[in-house]
C-alpha cells in the first residue's frame, strides 16, 4: 500500500449499532453491535476479501460502506470524499462510484422487468444518454459480461443462476464505478458457475482497474480473487494481511481455525485440525475483552478484560490478539 | 401471458435444469396435452380448457358489460315510461318479463339496470383500488408513524361490517349514483390497502430494491416502478373478486332505499318495490331482477376465483 493515490475506499473506525426497541413505551437499551470499529482501505485495482462466519457483520459492513444502512459513527471515504457527510443529492452523485452485487441472483432482479431494462435502469436514474445511446451501452455491457444481445428482452426467470448474476454485474457496471462491493456474489451458485463468475470479475478488474470489496465465507474463493484478506469476527476485524502471508502464516487463533477447516481434496493427508468449540456468541451482548475469548484455545486472563488492538506483526500483516503483542514475547 | 402459463400447470418443475430447457420441456408437455401454447389463440384455448368455470365467468362479465353498453339497442320500450293499462302484466311476447305496478316494461328495466350495476361495481372498485393502493404503498414503504396511523384508521373501518358502513356512508352522503359509488368504495379500500401493504413490506426488503437504492433511485420511482408492479397479481384478483360484492352491496343499499335514486333503474330497488306486495300475485317482478343480480355476481366471482388460481402458482414458481 505504498501508493501515492488516495485509496478508492478508505474506512476508518466504522460502527453500526442497531438498537432493539421493544415497543413504543419501554425502549430497551440493548444494542446489536453488528459492526464495531472497523478500519481498512482498498487501493485502486485491488481486491479486499472479507471473510467470517454468518452473522459476524460482513453484510452490514458492506451496506454501511455505501450507506444502504446509515452507519452509527466512523468515516467512509470513497475516492477521498467522506460520504457520511454528503447531502442526499451529493450522495446520489457519489453512488456512481460504488455499486453492489448481491448474493441471491433470484431476488436481486425485479421479476417483472426485462434484463435489458434492469441494466439500463441506473443510466435512466442518472439521466445518462439518449434512449438509443443507453440501448447501445446496455448491449455493450451485455457483451462485456458474456450475455447475448438476443437476451435483452428476456425476463429474469428465463435465465439460469449464473446468467442472472451476470445481469447483476452488468447493472453494477453500468455507471462505470471505481468500487464494486460483492456481498457473497457467488455463494448461491454451483461450484462450476462460481468459477466462471469469479473469473469474469477478475477479467473486469483487469480491464477497468476496478476495486473490489469481496465478501465471502468460502476461503478458497477468497484466496483466488483477493489481493488482501481481512478476517472478521463479531463485528471486528481480527486479522488483516496480504493474501499469501495470511494463508501461509495465520496469526490469529480464529484464522488458524478457519484455515484448518477448509477441506483439502487429498484423503491421505493427515492434518492437525484446530477446531473451535461452541457457537458464535450473540452480538447483542458481545463478550468483554477479546470477542473470541469464549472459544479460544489459548485463553489468558488478559483476553477476558482488554480489547486487543490491531497491531502490525509483519510488514502489512495486522492482527488483533494479545498472544502476538510484543509485550508478551 | 407466456410466463403465466409456464407457471400454471408446472408447480413441481423446480429442478435445477436451466429455465430455458424447462420452458421447452413444459411446452412439449402442453402440446402433448393438446394445447398449442405458441400462439395467443392457443393460449386462450388452453386456459379455457383448464379453467372452464373461469371462462364462463369471463363470458358472463362480458355479457354484462355488453348489455350495459348497448342497453338502448337491446330494449323494446323506454324503461321509464309508465303505461297504466299494462300494470302488473304477466310476461308475454310484447313484454317478455312482464311489467311492474306502474306499467313499465320490466325487460327494459332489467337491461338498463345493468348500467347502474356496472357503473357502481366498476366505479366503486376503481375508486377503492386507487385509494387502497395509495394508502397501502405509503403505509408499507414509509413505515414508522405513517404506517401506525394509517393502520389504526383501517382497523376502525374494518371493525364495521361492510354493509353497515356502506349504509351509514350512503345515509350521510344522500342518495345519488356517485354517492353510492363512494359509499361502496369506502368499506372496500381497507382490505385492498392491507394486502398492498403486506406485499410492500416483503418487497421492500428484497435485494432488487436495495440495488435500486444503491444506484440512487428516488423513493417515488422505487415505489411505482419496482414495488407496485409486483403487487399487481394479488391486486387483480382482489379487484375482480370485489366486483361481485360491489354489485351485491349496491343491490342491498337500493333495496333499503339508500342506493341509486329514481329514475335510474336498479335491480336492488326493483326487488324492494315488488317484494313485499306483489311477490304472490306477480312473482316475475322479483324473479327477473333477482336472477340478474345472481348471474352478474356469479360471473364476477367465477372470474375472480379463476384469476386467483392462475396467479397463485406463478407467484410460487417465480421466486
Amino acid at each position: 500500500m505504498v501508493s501515492n493515490e488516495a485509496p478508492v475506499l478508505d474506512v476508518s473506525n466504522l460502527k453500526k449499532h442497531f438498537s432493539i426497541g421493544k415497543g413504543i413505551f419501554h425502549k430497551s437499551n440493548e444494542k446489536v453491535y453488528a459492526v464495531d470499529g472497523v478500519s481498512f482501505s482498498i487501493p485502486k485495482g485491488q481486491t479486499l476479501g472479507l471473510v467470517g462466519e454468518s452473522g459476524c457483520g460482513k453484510s452490514t459492513l458492506a451496506r454501511a460502506v455505501i450507506r444502504l444502512v446509515e452507519p452509527t459513527s466512523g468515516e467512509v471515504r470513497i475516492m477521498g470524499r467522506n460520504i457520511l457527510e454528503l447531502s442526499k443529492s451529493e450522495m446520489r452523485d457519489c453512488r456512481r462510484q460504488a455499486q453492489i452485487i448481491f448474493q441471491d441472483p433470484f431476488s436481486s432482479l425485479n421479476p417483472r422487468m426485462t434484463a435489458g431494462d434492469i441494466v439500463a435502469e441506473p443510466l435512466i436514474v442518472h439521466n445518462i444518454g439518449s434512449r438509443i445511446q443507453r440501448l447501445e451501452r446496455v448491449a455493450e455491457l451485455f457483451d462485456l459480461v458474456g450475455l447475448r444481445a438476443a437476451q435483452l428482452s428476456s425476463l429474469p426467470h428465463q435465465f439460469s443462476g449464473g446468467q442472472r448474476q451476470r445481469i447483476g454485474i452488468a447493472r453494477a457496471l453500468a455507471l462505470g464505478p471505481q468500487l464494486i462491493i460483492g456481498d457473497e456474489p457467488v455463494s448461491a451458485l454451483d461450484v462450476s458457475i462460481q468459477a466462471q463468475v469469479i473469473n469474469l470479475m477478475m477479467d473486469l478488474q483487469e480491464k477497468k482497474q476496478l476495486s473490489y470489496l469481496f465478501i465471502a465465507h468460502d476461503l478458497a474463493v477468497v484466496e483466488h480473487i483477493s489481493h488482501r484478506v481481512a478476517v472478521m469476527y463479531l463485528g471486528r476485524i481480527v486479522e488483516h494481511s496480504d493474501k499469501n502471508s495470511l494463508f501461509s502464516r495465520p496469526q490469529h487463533p480464529y484464522t488458524e481455525a478457519l484455515l484448518s477447516a477448509v477441506p483439502v481434496p487429498n484423503p491421505k493427508l493427515k492434518r492437525h485440525r484446530r477446531l473451535v468449540q461452541g457457537d458464535v456468541p450473540s452480538p447483542i451482548n458481545p463478550p468483554a475483552g477479546c470477542h473470541f475469548h469464549t472459544r479460544c484455545p489459548y485463553l489468558t486472563e488478559q483476553c477476558r478484560v482488554d480489547v486487543p488492538p490491531l497491531i502490525e506483526v509483519e510488514q502489512g500483516h495486522w492482527v488483533a490478539c494479545h498472544l502476538r503483542s510484543p509485550k508478551l514475547n | 401471458m407466456m410466463s403465466t402459463v409456464n407457471g400454471v400447470g408446472n408447480p413441481s418443475s423446480k429442478d435445477d435444469s436451466s429455465p430455458e430447457k424447462k420452458v421447452s420441456e413444459f411446452n412439449e408437455e402442453l402440446s402433448l396435452a393438446g394445447a398449442n401454447v405458441h400462439t395467443k389463440v392457443g393460449m386462450i384455448f388452453f386456459l379455457t380448457k383448464r379453467y372452464p368455470l373461469g371462462f364462463l365467468g369471463l363470458f358472463l362479465v362480458f355479457v354484462f358489460i355488453f348489455v350495459a353498453l348497448f342497453a338502448p339497442y337491446l330494449t323494446t320500450h323506454d324503461p321509464l315510461t309508465t303505461n297504466p293499462s299494462i300494470s302488473l302484466a304477466a310476461p308475454s311476447m310484447g313484454h317478455p318479463m312482464g311489467a311492474d305496478f306502474m306499467g313499465r316494461d320490466l325487460f327494459s328495466r332489467v337491461i338498463f339496470g345493468a348500467r347502474t350495476s356496472l357503473a357502481v361495481a366498476f366505479g366503486a372498485t376503481i375508486l377503492g383500488v386507487f385509494f387502497g393502493v395509495l394508502i397501502g404503498l405509503a403505509s408499507g414503504y414509509l413505515g414508522g408513524w405513517v404506517d401506525l396511523v394509517l393502520q389504526r384508521l383501517i382497523d376502525i373501518l374494518q371493525s364495521l361490517p361492510t354493509l353497515i358502513l356502506a349504509m351509514a356512508m350512503a345515509a350521510a352522503l344522500g342518495p345519488s349514483l356517485f354517492n353510492t359509488i363512494i359509499a361502496i368504495a369506502i368499506p372496500k379500500f381497507p382490505s385492498i390497502a392491507r394486502v398492498i401493504r403486506s406485499s410492500t413490506l416483503s418487497l421492500r426488503e428484497m435485494p432488487f430494491i436495495e440495488a435500486a437504492r444503491a444506484m440512487g433511485m428516488s423513493d417515488l420511482r422505487i415505489v411505482f416502478r419496482h414495488i407496485f408492479p409486483n403487487t399487481l397479481a394479488p391486486l387483480i384478483v382482489l379487484a375482480t373478486a370485489g366486483l361481485g360484492s360491489a354489485i351485491l352491496v349496491e343491490a342491498s343499499l337500493s333495496f333499503l332505499g339508500l342506493g341509486v335514486p329514481e329514475p335510474h333503474p336498479s335491480w336492488g330497488r326493483m326487488l324492494s318495490e315488488s317484494a313485499s306486495e306483489y311477490v304472490r300475485t306477480a312473482p316475475w317482478l322479483v324473479l327477473f331482477p333477482g336472477a340478474a343480480i345472481t348471474v352478474a355476481v356469479f360471473g364476477a366471482n367465477l372470474l375472480g376465483d379463476a384469476l386467483r388460481d392462475i396467479f397463485d402458482p406463478r407467484q410460487r414458481t417465480a421466486n
